[in-house]
């Protein structure tokens, strides 16, 4: 979808995507690293289950909610990448115990 | 808009539309009456339970008439589904009110055998259960439950959709819905009643007072008497969760569309307008004792609301003698008795008088001369 510029020169930081492996880089955020990964990052809505991306990158629209490291809900806009997270795309409602 | 009606409801919130909604089911010509967005408005701060277990504790008649009403429910949520399209989402397959520790364990138990030895009462089939039956039913629970009561009648229903599918089915009714219209006068002659209101005289050959806590200062225009005591509550909604709380419990419940409502404060303040978070605290402290696994989810929104409440927790409906067609009707109850105010006072407004052995127990003639009745019906 998005394709990072060659003049990025910022070191990798290994995440994984609903296991998968990933190279984003240091001083993403989550939401930055999905959308620049190959993976499917669409989450589905808590109540209609509408398919949907990140959208203001700014912490406004919360359009950008997945599961990190097992919190559910979380604003992966606001929260940068760190070695060895484990981000899970949400699907529905936060589950119990996440 | 026409000026004259059949029947004029002064008051717009879920017990006034309920009425309004019955007579225009029956084909009265109907104006409903309300005031503004600015309004302390109760039927948007309630808890949305459908509840029967404890009601009525000092007054029976009050126990038949909420039974009646949750059983009257599914055909209210139905007529308004046909109607309106709307679904409300009702919920019946009974509630729970636990307890943490013994002490309130042994409270609770105490007030079912006291609300099971009351003579006349229906039958409840409340019942108290373990911790280790309630678990069976509610297997989050924590292990401070020390257990709780159970009532096959309760249930809960999505009540701000409730409010809009009375309001959308006022336009298939053609009933008239006229805001900003707080009434500070009523007189009858010749045969009907002359409402003042800030925008116009509005005349109506009846009137049903459903003001809320206002029917203390409207039901004397007419010869009525509606003593209140007005609380006031908080309520806290957390983000959405998977559904975990497949039963309504008295203080928390979890939304059709996956929110949990953490409530049922009850302080005596009027002011509404800010938050008491040492009463938000408390309430959700409980929550999570009752529920751990609550803990890890954010709160999204929080309120106070005041809440309608008759001067002894029961509901008053009477008519005036000295002014025949006036009728006045409040209760604390608006959602759980929606349904016998739709389809019951709305009939008996019609026809023109309430009936003694079905509503006759809620006659504000109980605040006699012997002293204000003083039993909370809440």
């Amino acid at each position: 979808m998005f394709k990072r510029s060659e003049l990025d020169k910022r070191p990798p930081v290994q995440i994984f995507i609903d296991g998968v492996a990933v190279a984003a880089r240091q001083g993403d955020t989550v939401s930055a690293a999905l959308l620049a990964s190959s993976c499917d990052a669409r989450r589905s809505t808590a109540v209609s289950g509408a398919l949907r991306l990140p959208y203001c990158m700014m912490g406004v629209c919360f359009d950008c909610l997945v599961t990190i490291d097992g919190v559910g809900n979380r604003q992966g806009c606001l929260v940068p990448v760190a070695e060895g997270m484990q981000i899970e795309i949400q699907k529905g409602k936060r589950e119990i115990g996440k | 808009m026409r000026t004259d009606y059949d029947v004029a409801v002064v008051g717009g919130g879920l017990l006034g539309s309920a009425i309004a909604w019955g007579l225009g089911r029956l084909g009265r010509r109907v104006a409903v009456l309300d005031e503004g967005d600015i309004t302390k408005r109760a039927s948007r701060a309630n808890f949305a339970l459908v509840w029967v277990q404890s009601k009525g504790l000092g007054m029976p008649a009050y126990t038949v008439w909420t039974v009646q009403a949750s059983q009257a429910w599914s055909r209210l949520a139905s007529e308004l589904k046909q109607q309106t399209d709307l679904d409300v989402s009702l919920q019946q397959n009974g509630g729970f009110h636990l307890t943490l520790g013994e002490d309130e364990f042994g409270q609770r138990a105490e007030l079912v055998r006291r609300m099971h030895n009351q003579t006349g009462a229906a039958d409840y089939k409340m019942e108290m259960l373990s911790a280790s039956e309630v678990k069976k039913s509610l297997p989050l629970i924590g292990p401070e439950v020390s257990g709780g009561s159970y009532c096959p009648l309760d249930g809960h229903v999505n009540s701000l959709r409730t409010f809009r599918a009375f309001h959308t089915g006022f336009k298939a009714f053609s009933i008239d819905y006229l805001p900003e219209r707080p009434v500070s006068a009523i007189s009858q002659s010749g045969g009907e009643f002359r409402l003042t209101t800030p925008q116009a005289e509005l005349r109506a050959a009846k009137i049903v007072l459903a003001a809320g806590n206002a029917n203390q200062t409207l039901a004397p225009m007419v010869g009525l008497y509606a003593p209140m005591g007005p609380t006031r509550g908080q309520i806290v909604v957390t983000e959405r969760t998977m559904p975990f709380l497949p039963h309504p419990l008295t203080t928390i419940r979890q939304t059709d569309e996956g929110t949990v409502m953490i409530g049922d404060s009850k302080e005596d303040e009027l002011d509404d307008r800010a938050l008491k978070h040492s009463i938000s605290a408390v309430m959700t402290d409980r929550a999570q004792r009752m529920f751990p696994h609550l803990s890890r989810l954010n709160v999204v929104r929080s309120w106070a609301g005041i809440r309608v409440m008759p001067q002894d927790g029961f509901p008053i409906y009477d008519q005036s003698e000295t002014h025949p067609g006036a009728f006045v009707a409040c209760c604390h109850s608006g959602v759980t008795l929606a349904s016998n105010h739709a389809f019951e006072i709305a009939r008996m407004v019609a026809q023109g008088s309430l009936e003694p052995e079905l509503v006759g127990a809620f006659s504000a003639s109980r605040f006699g001369a012997n002293g204000a009745a003083n039993n909370s019906g809440y």
